[in-house]
């Protein structure tokens, strides 16, 4: 038992942290936002869709392995949340699916819908893709209308186990302020890391100096923009009643205040935090006041992202641990699902937690390969 | 009557997305390894001194990355079709996600992690990298793209396989879900081995193909002349070679059918009544109006070869080949999974037990919700003596457990047929290049040029075919004999489905027309302007 309550915790962590990479590596996505308005000619669009091309693979592939460990640790958030939050996924997945084709697509010819379609796409997928996917996540805090019952499947005429209550079929997640907030947020955050990651790109460049300075005028705008939802979004976070669950009896009731609580009666969490918080104010100061030679001012976007990495990671984690029902469910609130009725057997989490060993070499060559691909992109832009 | 509505449209949504996936997978998996050859000889040339080696070195570099172009562009729509299939399974077939998340997300998961990072990863090296790393780097990420490519096929393969043959699991009572108990069994699976092989098999034929095709493409337009037959070279020793592994490998998977999938073999051979020394069937119109029962022939016509099917299925010529009717009505003998001989039930028989299975199940529920022990205990034993036939509890009649059968026969024909003809397309292409047909000089063979063009068509057919076979052939089990179609499915209205799969529809088919339309103009484009 013990063993299993490890486990659990330790793949909620893992999923977490896939979860708060996936939200640094959004940067894409903040950045295809910059071809509508910031981008002027085709020139700008060349060099922003060349700095953007190697990397959206990995963002998109961190949403398919993110995906797939919810799947393999939790399968019962997998089948609920996705089965039942069903529009809402498929949007996303909609959004990823025009992301995936578009920068191959967009610089060949005869490629049957024009550029600026693919360009559009690519837009779409900015902006509603990371607001929607924030939308998601915030269900974890805000729950879903579903009702969850083992006992279904030995119903030979009506078998499935877990179903949502409403016709709306996720769409009214996506109404719900809370979530809609932490949509916006995330898509700030995510065009405040593009713009930095764009500048720390082209830095020097003459030719890209116009496309630069209209980058470093919305490093006005941004950043205070991101900080005061951001700071609203914790608010509410704080402010929010919770659900907590008796491990022994799996009896769920609600606490005021559970997620502030979550931080301070677990410390390290909230010491990640205020890490995280801290790293970005850092990036964003550096960013917007340092000297341009200095290593705050050049590391701005490592830094950001970094700080964006610990905040997120601990929010996750404070949506489940410290017996925490993580995606309540607002229809049959005994339903909710937590660490402990969710997970998949001890044998699988093991299994899997000898796959994770190998996470640190993937990202190591990862790194490696983004150095070694590095070299400043050309003011041209990239291959045809 | 809603449900089975639900459940036509979620099959209509699967079959739909994994068919347009498949489409770009097979190509991804085998000219992989051919842009990868095709680099070693470059990087092998250009290592050695002399202005002859620097040219032939510069040649094949110009053919590599002509292809690797061709690989790009499939590459994005197999991806964006990819993701689809991945969240599929909780969107749309929520129950089994859950019933089986244990077993089956775990493969996903580490192909993930293993394989699509891999993937992606130096696939920007190999398609972006050419002036910016090392030679070697570069090559070594063109082999670890293809190697992760195939990696991927591994992992989802291992999960089909297991559908197929679920083994490694226990079911666990007290959270009413199949619980792995052995990865190694899961892995190692022969359905999983063989399927493994013959899949990947399949894939690198039908890139060889591809290859020859658009190559003879530029023979006939008198273009690209040297380029285009040091590929055919290349595909054509490779294409060979894969293509007698997948025939070998097919007769493996026809095997593996008759073990553990019997109602599988009989759909693929129209076999209603079976027998001893069963004949194979070459081919055969089948009658429509053939129903189970009415004691008609199956066949309008057919060619068979005698006692073929007893030798596929159970090597020995005389060995019983059970038919659709002695499936569901039992009493035969078979041999099962260890080897022991057993008399085989019918399925009423099968029925009863799933239906005792289920209710074992809510009695131990109950039981251990009341705290009653010894009837915690009866139930637990009543479950696991009949939970191999669990999933026949959900069936109501017995036709629900045959596949459809023209569907699943024509497939497996169309596929064995199309496969010895390609041995035959690989034989002939290897000896005209000794012949040097396709020189200068070899204008003689333009008929076989459009044959070439004309078989890329065929092969992706071929290729669908085979996942037909094995996907319609196992209907109505997701999970073989534990979990069929209904008690599989989300709890989402038809006609929600219904809209995804429109939505889906003119999505994929505006991105593979699009994907068509720039592959053309690449091919039309050439080598003229490649550096
Ligand atoms: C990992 C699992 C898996 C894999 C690799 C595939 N399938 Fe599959 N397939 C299923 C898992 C599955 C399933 C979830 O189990 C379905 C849905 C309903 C069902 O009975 O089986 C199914 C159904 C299904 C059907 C519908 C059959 C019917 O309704 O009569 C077709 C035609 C295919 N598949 C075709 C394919 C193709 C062309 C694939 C090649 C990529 C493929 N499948 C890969
Ligand atoms: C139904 C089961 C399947 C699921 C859920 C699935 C899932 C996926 C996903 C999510 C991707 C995109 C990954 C990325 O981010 O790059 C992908 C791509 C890929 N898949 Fe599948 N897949 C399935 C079937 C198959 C099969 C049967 C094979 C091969 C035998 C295969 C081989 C590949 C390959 C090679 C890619 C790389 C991209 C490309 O197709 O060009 N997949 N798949
Ligand atoms: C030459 C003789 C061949 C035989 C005897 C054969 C046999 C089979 C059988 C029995 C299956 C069903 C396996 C199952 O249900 O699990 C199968 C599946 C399949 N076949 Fe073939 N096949 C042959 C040739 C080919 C060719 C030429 C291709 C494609 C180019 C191909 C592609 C496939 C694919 C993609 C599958 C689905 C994956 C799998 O289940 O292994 N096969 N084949």
């Amino acid at each position: 038992m013990e063993t299993l309550y490890f486990l659990q915790h330790y793949w909620w962590a893992v999923v977490s942290l896939l979860g708060a990479l996936l939200v640094f590596l959004l940067f894409v996505q903040g950045g295809q936002t910059l071809l509508f308005g910031t981008a002027v000619d085709e020139e700008d669009k060349k060099a922003l869709i060349s700095a953007f091309s190697h990397k959206w693979e990995i963002t998109f592939t961190t949403l398919v392995t993110f995906g797939g460990a919810a799947f393999a640790s939790f399968p019962l958030f997998y089948s609920t949340s996705f089965g039942g939050a069903y529009w809402l996924w498929i949007l996303i997945l909609l959004l990823f699916v025009l992301q995936a084709v578009s920068y191959e697509f967009r610089n060949k010819v005869s490629n049957l819908l024009g550029r600026k379609t693919y360009d559009l796409f690519l837009y779409l997928n900015g902006l509603f893709g990371t607001i929607l996917l924030g939308v998601a996540v915030g269900t974890l805090f805000s729950g879903g209308a579903y009702a969850m019952d083992r006992m279904n499947i030995t119903d030979t005429a009506a078998a499935t186990v877990s179903y949502w209550t409403n016709d709306t079929m996720g769409l009214e997640a996506i109404t719900n302020p809370f979530n809609l907030l932490l949509g916006i947020t995330l898509f700030w955050l995510a065009r405040l890391l593009g713009l930095l990651y764009v500048i720390n790109q082209y830095s020097g460049c003459e030719e890209r100096s116009a496309l630069l300075y209209r980058c470093k005028v919305q490093l006005k705008v941004y950043p205070v923009a991101f900080v005061l939802a951001f700071v609203l979004f914790l608010t509410v976070l704080f402010l929010r009643t919770g659900y907590e669950v008796d491990p022994s009896t799996g009896y769920i009731s609600a606490v005021k205040y559970k997620y502030f609580l979550n931080m301070t009666e677990l410390v390290w969490p909230f010491v990640l935090l205020l890490a995280g918080v801290a790293a970005v104010l850092a990036g964003l100061s550096g960013a917007m006041f340092g000297k341009p030679s200095g290593w705050l001012n050049r590391n701005s976007f490592y830094v950001t992202g970094a700080g964006a990495v610990l905040a997120v990671w601990s929010i996750l984690i404070c949506a489940a641990f410290n017996n925490t029902a993580y995606f309540p469910s607002t229809a049959s609130l005994q339903d909710s699902l937590t660490l402990y009725n969710s997970s998949s057997s001890e044998f699988t989490l093991k299994v899997m937690a000898y796959v994770s060993l190998a996470v640190p070499f993937v990202l190591a060559y990862i790194i490696m390969v983004w150095r070694k691909m590095g070299r400043r992109v050309s003011s041209k832009g990239g291959k045809a | 009557m809603i449900l089975s509505a639900l459940i036509d449209a979620s099959r209509l949504q699967f079959a739909l997305t994994a068919m347009f996936h498949w489409i770009f997978v097979p190509l991804t998996l085998g000219l992989g390894f051919i842009i990868a050859f095709m680099e070693t000889r470059y990087y092998l040339y250009s290592k050695k001194e002399g202005t002859e080696n620097q040219q032939k070195a510069l040649f094949w570099k110009k053919l590599t990355r002509f292809w690797a172009r061709i690989f790009a562009v499939n590459f994005a729509v197999g991806v964006a079709t990819g993701i689809i299939l991945e969240f599929q399974f909780g969107t749309n077939w929520s129950n089994y996600s859950w019933f089986v998340g244990d077993i089956f997300g775990a493969p996903l998961a580490i192909e993930g992690i293993f394989a699509f990072f891999m993937e992606s990863t130096f696939f920007a090296v190999m398609y972006f990298g050419w002036d910016k790393v090392s030679k070697r780097f570069h090559l070594a990420s063109t082999w670890l793209t293809a190697i992760g490519a195939n990696l991927s096929a591994v992992w989802i393969l291992i999960a089909n396989a297991w559908m197929q043959y679920p083994v490694g699991m226990e079911f666990n009572p007290d959270t009413a879900r199949n619980e792995m108990v052995n990865f190694a069994e899961v892995v190692f699976s022969p359905v999983a081995m063989n399927k493994l092989f013959h899949t990947a098999t399949s894939a690198f034929m039908l890139a060889s193909v591809v290859v020859i095709g658009i190559s003879c493409w530029y023979l006939l337009k008198e273009r690209n002349r040297d380029y285009a037959v040091k590929s055919i070279k290349v595909a054509a020793v490779f294409g060979l070679f894969s293509a007698l592994l997948l025939a070998y490998s097919g007769d493996g998977s026809a095997y593996n059918v008759a073990r553990h999938q019997p109602m599988k073999l009989a759909a693929m051979e129209g076999l209603y009544n079976g027998g001893k020394g069963a004949p194979l069937v070459g081919f055969a119109l089948l009658d429509p109006d053939k129903e189970r029962g009415d004691g008609e022939d199956p066949y309008l016509f057919s060619i068979s070869i005698p006692k073929a099917l007893s030798f596929l299925a159970t090597r020995d010529f005389n060995g019983f080949v059970p038919g659709i009717e002695d499936i569901i009505n039992g009493g035969y003998t078979y041999k099962d999974a260890d080897g022991v001989e057993r008399v085989a039930i019918p399925f009423e028989q099968k029925r009863e037990k799933g239906l005792l299975a289920i209710e074992a199940l809510k009695e131990y529920n109950r039981a251990a919700n009341t705290g009653n022990d010894s009837l915690k205990m009866r139930a637990a034993a009543a479950l696991e003596e009949n939970f191999g036939y669990f999933g026949y509890g959900y069936l109501e009649s017995a036709q629900e457990s045959v596949p459809p059968v023209a569907l699943t026969f024509y497939a497996f024909r169309i596929m064995v047929i199309l496969g010895g003809y390609f041995i035959l397309f690989f034989i002939a292409v290897l000896w005209m290049l000794r012949k040097g047909c396709f020189n200068a000089a070899g204008r003689k063979m333009k008929w076989f040029l459009y044959l070439a063009v004309a078989s890329v068509p065929l092969v992706y057919i071929c290729s669908q075919s085979g996942w037909i076979v094995a996907e319609v052939g196992r209907q109505p089990w997701t999970i073989q004999d534990l979990l069929p179609v209904q008690a599989a499915v989300s709890g989402v209205s038809a006609s929600n489905v219904y809209t995804t799969v429109a939505i889906f529809f003119v999505l994929f088919t505006i991105l593979l027309v699009a994907e068509l339309k720039i592959m053309f103009s690449q091919i039309k484009k050439g080598f003229e302007e490649i550096k």
